[in-house]
């Protein structure tokens, strides 16, 4: 598989030639991938994590500079008339110079890309942050599947010609597997996209045998791959097996991505980061870049850990989320056996005076605030607690909100201070010690039945010990829907409970109005 | 630079991954994503090893294509994370009362 590369002579091949680099080229390159360890290196604390930033932009310069430099187009033509026998060997004297529109050409592609990212960028909401971030992952999937049709078709550019003038085998691996990867990337991000912008119902998808039409498709394309590499030549002959890989790894993006349901989709948006680093990696391996493979593995391992810490804290393991269809028989398991409960319902002046009262309270936020709008409100019923001597701490579960992290964004976007804001593991053992637990548009992640109730579909689930506060404030819009995996929580009908039934804005905004008074 | 040398690199780039995103605070995972997904976008170099290449305007144009979807996510990308990490503040004022964290 691996051609030895004694073999190649000093016949300068295109391959030698371009992977044979000016040293500091080389060094450049490295000093790119560096920055964007760097770069990820400033995220372990909010304080430094601009300055990595920084770097981020700096190493992306690094590397797009030096790409330019030492791949100026260049034309040449004839400057005098030519010589030598037609048919036979002709020459002429040849002058080359700067491909003046192609410099043009490609100085506007990154314009135009500027003016649509900046934009972007500027424009999003905070909420939509798992759709942009599902939409820049497709890209990414794209842009790595044109590179490698622009390898497949023009080689010699990308220096991964042998010296039968076929694609080096080992090119053909690493260029199909980034085409590959990069095709599932794209079609399963834009499912995912269309999935958490509501284009697209969150219900799971699920076809007949679809475990097996994968497997299938999966297992055609390793096939595919290993016939293109052994394949005699990887031009016009073979080349098709290069399309039809490519249209079989478009499809199974697609199929991966539709049987699983909304609530998953933290994973998936996770996973899909993941295969945008090993596409960017495995292209990088055809281009010999260092940059390249060191930022694929980068943001490789960072979507596998983060996919890992979304299971984690669901409890489920990885492969039954990528099986899919989470969420799909969620109607059933709610129904059985429910008796009528009774519980208690409060006003927005009870829960005023109580927190008042109150020495501690624990807001622990879920998605259904972000879905209300609540964050301002509620940092401004933080503030006024604050300053009535009220100890308030925001309590976030690693699954809140539609993206890892979502939660911690949309509170620092409302300007709650981030030493405010807890992890599970960091708070849990506060309850104990804490007036009022105030849960606003959370569900799933204090329901006590992941402790104790095995059938319980999230049985395992790490939850916040919300039992163990002395008071509870539940905001909730109505008693009828029960959170995303459609379970009792048991959490309502407790003797310390008080629900708020009320649009999550509203409520804390009556709160507001009464701690005011 | 033959096989075994990227190789390496990449097997101890995926190391330094591991260990560097392990390190990154769980506030700042939406930003993680967003900055990943930024430098991810380094594919560009291939894009413009393509988009200058002569011979083949196939490739060319792919190649072009790819400038502008991968300098999308660049701009776009570290723009919406600068645009992040803005938000995260410190407490402004004194703390009203002792806190132990």
């Amino acid at each position: 598989m691996i051609p030895a590369p004694e073999i190649v002579p000093d016949l300068s091949t295109a391959a030698d030639a371009a992977h044979a680099v000016n040293p500091w080229v080389a060094l450049a390159y490295l000093v790119a991938g560096v920055f964007f360890i760097l770069a990820l290196r400033g995220l372990s604390s909010p304080a430094s994590s601009r300055c990595g930033n920084r770097f981020g932009m700096a190493g992306m310069l690094i590397a797009v500079v030096t790409t330019l430099m030492t791949h100026l187009p260049v034309k040449s033509w004839c400057s005098g008339p030519a010589t030598g026998t037609p048919g036979g060997l002709m020459s002429c004297p040849v002058q080359s110079g700067l491909d003046t529109v192609t410099i043009l050409q490609i100085l506007a592609a990154i314009g135009i890309g500027a003016v649509i990212g900046l934009t972007t960028a500027r424009r999003i909401a905070m909420t939509a942050m798992p759709q942009l971030v599902a939409a820049f992952h497709s890209l990414v999937g794209l842009a790595a599947v044109l590179v490698a049709a622009a390898a497949f078709i023009n080689p010699g550019a990308f220096g991964i010609l042998g010296l039968d003038g076929n694609i080096l085998a080992v090119s053909r691996v690493e260029m199909m597997l980034g085409a590959a990867i990069g095709a599932i990337t794209f079609s399963g991000s834009v499912i995912a996209f269309a999935k958490l912008n509501g284009n697209m119902s969150g219900a799971p998808i699920l076809l007949p045998a679809r475990h097996l039409i994968n497997l299938g498709t999966l297992a055609a394309i390793l096939v595919g791959t290993a016939l293109y590499a052994l394949a005699p030549s990887a031009g016009p002959g073979e080349g098709w097996l290069f399309w039809a890989i490519l249209v079989a790894a478009f499809v199974i993006g697609f199929l991966l991505i539709i049987p699983i349901g909304g609530a998953d989709m933290p994973v998936v948006v996770s996973m899909l980061n993941s295969y945008s680093g090993w596409a960017a990696a495995a292209m990088g391996f055809t281009l010999h870049n260092t940059a390249m493979i060191i930022t694929g593995a980068l943001v490789g391992s960072s979507g596998a850990i983060l996919s890992y810490i979304m299971c984690r804290a669901m409890n489920r393991s990885f492969l039954s989320v990528i099986a899919g269809g989470f969420g799909a028989d969620a109607g059933a398991s709610g129904g059985e056996s429910k008796e009528q409960r009774p519980w208690k319902q409060g006003s927005a002046e009870d829960a005023a005076y109580m927190l008042q009262q109150a020495e501690k309270v624990i807001v622990i936020p879920g998605y259904g605030m972000a879905v209300a709008q609540a964050q301002h409100a509620l940092r401004e019923m933080a503030d006024m607690l604050e300053e009535q001597g009220v100890e308030v701490k925001f309590a976030i579960h690693p699954v809140a909100g539609r993206m890892p992290g979502h939660m911690n964004v949309l509170l620092a976007e409302a300007s709650v201070p981030y030493e405010n804001v807890f992890e599970l593991e960091d708070i849990n053992s506060e309850f104990a010690q804490a007036d009022v637990a105030f849960i606003i548009g959370a569900n799933d992640v204090v329901n006590p039945a992941a402790k104790t109730d095995k059938s319980s579909p999230i049985y395992g689930m790490p939850v916040f010990d919300v039992d163990k506060a002395k008071q509870v404030f539940f905001i909730k819009r109505s008693m009828g829907g029960v959170g995303y995996a459609g379970v009792d929580n048991d959490v309502f009908y407790m003797n310390q409970t008080t629900m708020l039934l009320a649009d999550a804005k509203k409520m804390v905004e009556e709160i507001n109005k009464n701690l005011d008074g | 630079m033959d096989f075994i040398a990227i190789l390496s690199i990449f097997v101890l780039a995926c190391f330094v991954g591991y260990y560097v995103v392990w390190s990154v605070t769980p506030a700042l995972h939406t930003p993680l994503m967003a900055v990943t997904n930024a430098i991810s976008s380094v594919i560009i170099v291939g894009a413009l090893i393509a988009a200058a290449a002569s011979g083949a305007p196939a490739a060319k144009w792919l190649g072009l294509a790819g400038v502008v979807l991968a300098s999308v996510n660049i701009f776009g990308g570290f723009a919406v994370t600068e645009r992040m990490l803005a938000m995260y503040k410190k407490k402004d004022k004194p703390i009203a009362k002792g806190n132990k964290a």
